[in-house]
């Protein structure tokens, strides 16, 4: 892979980082577009979790991934501490796949 | 920045060390399949400093793999990296004002980062939180890669660790609060809806985006109830 890929690639991630925070001070934003902005990070986020726990490969990713998450999910909601989450998350997936789920 | 330190807890000291842990392991399986893919053992490495998107890099190694063009990795990787745009409109203030923070702070800008940020009620543990995301998460993933581009296949499938199952519910549980807003809520099971069934006709990255369309609900004025 030709270096130059990667060095455009890095540049173009790089300005889309640094866009936000340079617009956020050159404009006084109003509570309102405040509050549906950092809803926006919580949608791009939640779209985040639901894609990458239901489908890889832009197909189903079987079931023992989404479960795992699942179980996951409802530890946190139980108020769970988030490393128990993210053990019992992946432990679930990993045993439903040892016992040959997909 | 030493007040940074003094301000994280030992809760989120913990939280962030298990994001790391999976964040080195998942690395090291990206740098396993760059060196396995027939790339040099620092192509990984400079990629994951450069560019520091787990996503993505997976992308680009997977499209140059498979002999796709230089230009198909480019836009790929550059429409998958376009939701830190709108990470950053939302997380900008924790980065800090000093242009070096900004700098730097914008480039430890990853969907962990913002994720443990959001959590946090209080601006200052925000801050704590997002820098202490940020730089572990750098750290560890960029010693992950360059382990797994070294030591190569040494190690074993991340997925039969249930790894790929770590990242989406960490994410899970860091946004589960902001959730309990109802207009909020109704956006994001809308936009995750929309990202869903959009995923299979359309190139990753973009599903997420169009998930941004579940804002629509924040359109018609609500009556506040007192708080």
């Amino acid at each position: 892979m030709p270096m130059s890929v990667l060095l455009v690639i890095a540049a173009g991630t790089f300005a889309f980082r640094f866009a936000g925070p340079l617009l956020r001070d050159r404009i006084t934003l109003p509570d309102r577009v405040k509050e549906v902005m950092s809803a926006a990070a919580t949608v791009l986020l939640v779209a985040l979790v639901a894609t990458a726990a239901l489908t890889s490969n832009r197909h189903f990713a079987g079931w023992a991934l989404p479960i795992g998450v699942a179980v996951g999910g409802l530890a946190a909601w139980r108020k769970a501490p988030f490393i128990v989450v993210v053990v019992i998350a992946a432990a679930t997936t990993a045993g439903l796949r040892l016992f040959g789920v997909n | 920045m030493r007040s940074i330190w003094r301000t994280l807890d030992s809760v989120l000291l913990r939280d962030v060390t298990a994001v790391a842990l999976g964040a080195a392991v998942n690395g090291a399986s990206f740098g396993a399949i760059s060196v396995a893919s027939g790339l040099p053992w620092w192509m990984p490495v400079v990629m994951s400093v450069l560019i520091f998107a787990g996503g993505a890099q997976f992308m680009i190694v997977g499209i140059m793999a498979a002999g796709g063009s230089p230009v198909a990795a480019i836009v790929g990787g550059l429409v998958l990296n376009a939701r830190h745009l709108p990470f950053g409109l939302a997380v900008g203030d924790v980065l800090g004002k000093s242009w070096i923070s900004r700098v730097v702070g914008s480039h430890l800008m990853i969907d962990e980062s913002v994720a443990f940020a959001m959590n946090q009620s209080d601006p200052r543990k925000a801050k704590a939180a997002y820098w202490a995301c940020g730089v572990s998460l750098f750290v560890s993933w960029n010693v992950g890669v360059t382990a797994g581009a070294l030591v190569g296949q040494a190690i074993g499938d991340p997925m039969a660790f249930g790894l790929d199952a770590a990242f989406p519910a960490a994410l899970l549980a860091l946004t589960l609060p902001a959730l309990k807003d109802r207009k909020t809520r109704q956006a994001a099971i809308g936009g995750a809806a929309i990202a869903l069934v959009a995923t299979p006709y359309l190139p990753p990255g973009l599903p997420v985006l169009l998930a941004l369309a579940g804002l629509v609900v924040f359109r018609t004025k609500e009556v506040q109830p007192c708080p």
